[in-house]
């Protein structure tokens, strides 16, 4: 059984007289523990929302969520408030993209470190600090005693995510949600971050679901992978499996038109054409047509299933899949 | 593949991404507009002043008397406290001199709205100066222009600093008595802020990508800022002028109040009638409330139109 | 000579304070003293993290901001010394592209007007008809419609958008276009439109492009020279795919190696340079070499006392830094930070399932026990085998491989001069390097 199941997740925004969007369109996947799990796609496809409806921390106003989410057995949409609440924060955590914005201006980190310790594991004056300076040492901050009395904004941006990953880590929570947690940052800072969320999830079994763009962070850190387009699953794989065979063509022109840092120079790439606004109804057909090299009439009729045209546990959302290996024969022998 | 299938395949295609139509050539003045007209607030602001405004325009050819006539003069004794309320001839009822309040209604809307108007229009078209020429000699004067700004702002604050009415005072006290006096004195308080606002907003828009991109292309100064930074700077100049219209006629109708309005009574103003209701408030209080309800009910449609323009404008909500 | 050649280039931003006149309390060395020379028709990328002055390098080419001290040389006119109206005029040669495609566009004008703008500026075309014309095929070039022209830049996606920035400087024929991080604002799928784009157009007009960027792997793609920019200045300076087959100085090499691949079997097998402590500020860099303070393999002589000066060290490849050829002769040992393999435990699926280049690498025994220390070595395994057998024959290969088993350990073990990143706190700077004295002895 795992640890989190999400079952056909739908978010639909709408009201105020204008037509409603889905942002999410029937979502499934599945988190066990100690796994990391990654959730991949362009902006738009509905993989922040996605997240920010499992932590139950999207607007109410004009909104309807649909599907099922079970953490560990007990479905987070028909829980109460309150439960919900208890949960978040202790259970499953959140890091955002931007730790400015996410940490409160003029609260002192330490005060915002163990405000949650208090809330949640009921811990009281000395010893919620000395826990709140464990934490943060636990994160990689130095001088941990001291960067308790300072504010967000005098820590670096590499500081204040790592803040964030302390306040988010502070009750050993058994799910993390990470939503671009370093895309705000630089690429060494956001090895160092990386080489952290690893070691959280290696040394405490912390199941991790990490929303990304990048297919480079995806590649050294997630086991599974579900890539995302207009609020579909359209791929979803291990990671070596993913990579290898990239069998969506949305998947396939993706991972070809990324410049390389290996690749040679003079290499061209082979971007996918168009934009995310060309796109149709996934109720007439495959949203990805417009955009698509493959695309054949047979994919304008109704919306494509989840199919495993390549190998088990490979689920492909298409009708005329990349199963021709012209990757393999390009890697030098 | 055959080539008919080929372009079946394309015309399916084009017909499904056909259905969501992009509106081209939409400006954002053009898309706001369209954003304002499905307002409520916008609507009934709208409302409320073009009423307003066609009381002030027709409303003197309407009036059942004539508005300095002391026609009724024998009915009313204000020593004695005794007035006449509304009945059929006089709607509004009697002032203290015995004129038909109605009729000084219709025509004192023009006066308003005159006050409003003229006042607004002196401190927009002096503050747009000021502003622009501070804010464009702060964005791309180089270290020249950030002292004249310097010099310019700290005048402005000064002005910011004495309280409007008391410098509205100074003006009516160097000037004195009269309906110029009056509006000059309104516009010359709201200077400073269409001059800070604007400047402001320049100088915000002075550090966008696309005021450094056209420096890259080499575009002169001067049509940076009449092309690029000026255009963009306005929407909150425009929308603080809505609600500078209601503050005006506010302000007028306190100047008035202070007796520094105008002061030949034979022609009716908001302002001044109210001020005059207010000796005689005990015994007749529907005569200041006539001309008060006028001024707030007017006031707050500029105010609704001003925020819902406000909301309108607002680049946060463009998409 | 190159087309396009800068000198000691520097820009200081003042800092002010003061209430009703503004003193100078000291300055933001955001560019500090670059030299280089893009040659006609080439692409120079320069990359680096936020706040490295990359960006106002750029700005400073086109003196959008004020150059301090240098020169900066176009086709042999000093731009640096030329009055206003002048260089006014010479934007026309010198066009730019910036990050965020629709910040850079102005909301209220159409897509007509922008384009118009830089031509009404130059006297480009005689009435809006014949400029009108112009534009229609410079859209044409850069793949958008030509009813884009009374549409407004709100109306287009961001790829479309970008395309706009790009037609806009085109349409003045310049010679060099400075593009700076020219796809970072757009989507994975997109970014690679407007890149190719970029490739074409050179190639049809003969361009020259400076493109500055963060990404590494986009700036490989694209750049025949690649300068890397840390702290206000070049660090190294070398041909593409020299610099990326043999990074010198310890910033690059710790760049490169944290920039993540998109190919799980590469991301396996590489290490990661960790640098301990964040970016000092620009407003108070530290003294001598101006990565001192993070470098792995800082020394305690001339390191923190001695600035290094970009040399050349063979094939047009340029660095600053005192010890490059002894790193990577192996001769020096990490003094702070750490290398850790990028492999996680416990990963889900098998890894003993190796590809056949991953078997190659394995079976050459010097290869596979000499932990990559750089992408290079790890990503293409099985040509790099050979290379490295033929360097095992050299004398000090056994010692770099023996003393890079050692080297993690010893990294954890010795105190973790974490105080260091506190650039400004010299005092604490001092101490770690006293803490690392006697490692040097070894």
């Amino acid at each position: 059984m795992s640890l989190l199941t999400v079952d056909e997740l739908t978010v639909t925004f709408g009201g105020r007289g204008r037509k409603a969007s889905r942002a999410v369109d029937g979502v499934s996947f599945e988190v066990d523990q100690g796994q990391v799990v990654g959730l991949v796609g362009e902006s738009g496809c509905g993989k922040s929302v996605t997240s920010l409806a499992l932590m139950g921390l999207l607007p109410a106003k004009g909104l309807t969520i649909g599907g099922r989410a079970e953490f560990d057995g007990t479905d987070l949409f028909t829980m109460s408030p309150s439960a919900r609440r208890d949960l978040r924060g202790s259970e499953m955590a959140m890091i955002f993209q931007d730790p400015l914005s996410s940490l409160n201006p003029v609260v002192p980190i330490g005060v915002q470190v163990t405000e949650i310790l208090e809330r949640h594991r009921g811990m009281k004056g000395e010893a919620a600090r000395k826990e709140a300076a464990h934490l943060l040492d636990r994160v990689g901050i130095p001088d941990p005693t001291r960067r308790l009395k300072e504010y967000p904004h005098q820590l670096s941006g590499g500081m204040r995510q790592r803040a964030l990953i302390a306040m988010a880590v502070a009750c050993a929570p058994r799910l993390l949600i990470a939503d671009e947690p370093t895309t705000a940052l630089d690429v060494t800072i956001q090895a160092q971050i990386l080489e952290l969320l690893k070691e959280l999830v290696d040394q405490e079994g912390t199941a991790l679901l990490m929303i990304t763009h990048d297919l480079g962070v995806v590649a050294g850190l997630c086991d599974q992978v579900n890539v995302l387009y207009a609020g579909k699953v359209v791929e979803s794989a291990g990671r070596r499996e993913l990579f290898a065979h990239p069998t969506h063509p949305y998947a396939h022109g993706l991972l070809g038109s990324i410049p390389r840092l290996d690749a040679p120079r003079g290499e061209p790439l082979n971007p996918i054409r168009g934009s995310i606004n060309d796109r149709i109804a996934w109720a007439d057909g495959c949203a990805f047509a417009p955009r698509c090299d493959r695309y054949e009439m047979g994919c304008l009729s109704g919306t494509p299933q989840l199919g495993e045209p390549r190998a088990a546990g490979h689920q492909v959302r298409c009708v005329n899949p990349v199963l021709d290996d012209a990757k393999a024969e390009e890697v030098p022998a | 593949m055959s080539v008919a299938t080929k372009t079946d395949k394309i015309q399916r295609l084009a017909e499904l991404t056909a259905t969501k139509e992009t509106s081209t050539g939409a400006s954002l003045w053009r898309e706001a507009f369209r954003r304002l007209k499905s307002s409520k607030m916008a609507i009934i602001g709208a409302v409320i002043i073009a009423v307003f405004v066609v009381i002030a325009i027709v409303g003197p050819y309407l009036t059942p008397y004539a508005p300095t006539a002391q026609t009724w003069r024998g009915e009313v004794f204000p020593n004695q406290g005794k007035f006449v309320g509304p009945r059929g001839e006089n709607w509004f009822g009697l002032d203290h001199l015995g004129r038909d309040m109605f009729s000084r209604m219709l025509v004192g809307a023009r006066q308003t709205l005159l006050v409003g108007v003229v006042s607004t229009l002196i401190g927009l078209v002096a503050g747009f100066l000021i502003g622009g020429l501070s804010g464009a000699a702060a964005t791309l004067g180089g270290e020249a222009g950030k002292r004249v700004d310097s010099v310019i702002m700290r005048f402005i604050d000064m002005m910011l600093a004495l309280p409007s009415l008391l410098l509205a005072v100074s003006v009516a006290a160097v000037m004195g008595q009269s309906l110029t006096t009056v509006m000059i004195a309104v516009g010359v308080v709201q200077v400073p802020v269409f001059a800070r606002l604007l400047r402001g907003s320049m100088l915000a828009q002075g550090g966008a990508d696309y005021v450094l991109a056209a420096q890259s292309l080499g575009v002169r100064k001067r049509r940076i800022v009449t092309s690029q930074i000026i255009p963009n700077s306005l929407s909150p100049v425009i929308v603080q002028a809505t609600l500078s219209l209601a503050t005006a006629i506010i302000e007028a109708a306190a100047l008035s109040y202070l007796g520094l309005g105008n002061p030949d009574p034979a022609i009716p103003e908001w302002g001044v009638m109210l001020a005059q209701a207010q000796r005689f408030f005990d015994n007749a209080p529907m005569m200041a409330v006539y001309p008060a309800v006028g001024i707030i009910i007017t006031a707050l449609g500029f105010t609704l139109l001003g925020e819902a323009m406000r909301e309108a404008l607002d680049p946060k909500l463009r998409g | 000579m190159s087309l396009l050649e800068l000198d000691g280039v520097k820009v200081h931003f003042p800092i002010k304070k003061g209430l009703l006149f503004d003193r100078t309390v000291g300055h933001v060395y955001a560019v500090d003293g670059v030299s280089l020379k893009v040659e006609a028709g080439e692409t120079y990328g320069l990359v680096g993290e936020s706040g490295c002055g990359k960006t106002t390098l750029g700005r400073s080419v086109l003196r959008l901001v004020d150059i301090t001290e240098g020169s900066v040389v176009l086709d042999g006119t000093d731009l640096a010394k030329l009055p206003g109206e002048e260089m006014r005029r010479f934007r026309r040669r010198l066009q730019m592209v910036f990050q965020d495609p629709l910040g850079s566009l102005n909301p209220r004008q159409n897509i007509e007007s922008i384009l118009s703008e830089g031509m009404i500026a130059h006297g480009i075309g005689k009435d809006q008809e014949e400029r009108r014309e112009k534009i229609k095929a410079i859209l044409d070039k850069v793949g958008l419609p030509s009813n884009a022209l009374a549409r407004y830049p709100h109306e287009f996606s961001g790829g479309q958008r970008q395309r706009i920035g790009i037609a806009r400087a085109l349409v003045l024929e310049p010679d060099v276009i400075i593009c700076d991080e020219p796809v970072s604002a757009l989507d994975v799928s997109v970014q690679a439109q407007v890149i190719n784009l970029l490739e074409e157009l050179q190639e049809e007009l003969g361009l020259t492009y400076v493109v500055i960027a963060h990404d590494l792997a986009v700036v490989r793609h694209i750049s025949d020279t690649i300068g890397v920019m840390y702290l206000g200045s070049l660090v190294e300076e070398a041909p593409s795919d020299a610099l990326y087959a043999e990074p010198k100085h310890p910033y690059t090499k710790a760049l490169m190696s944290a920039v993540p691949v998109p190919d799980p079997e590469v991301e396996d097998k590489r290490e990661r340079i960790l640098l301990t402590g964040d970016l000092p500020s620009p407003a108070n860099p530290p003294s001598g070499c101006r990565f001192h303070t993070r470098c792995p393999w800082a020394q305690a002589e001339r390191c923190a006392t001695e600035r290094p000066e970009l040399r050349d060290v063979g094939g047009g490849h340029r660095v600053a830094c005192h010890y490059a050829e002894d790193i990577a002769s192996g001769k020096l040992r990490l003094t702070k930070g750490e290398v850790v393999s990028a492999t996680r435990e416990g990963v889900e699926d098998n890894p003993t399932e190796d590809t056949p280049e991953a078997e190659a690498a394995e079976a050459d025994a010097p290869a596979a026990e000499t932990p990559a220390k750089i992408p290079a070595q790890a990503e293409k395994p099985a040509e790099k085998a050979v290379e490295a057998e033929d360097k095992a024959a050299t004398a000090e290969e056994p010692a770099k491989a023996e003393g890079k088993a050692e080297k993690a350990a010893e990294a954890k073990a010795s105190p973790k001069p974490e105080a260091a990143d506190e650039a400004d706190e010299a005092v604490a700077a001092d101490e770690a390097k006293a803490s690392e004295e006697p490692e040097k002895a070894v």
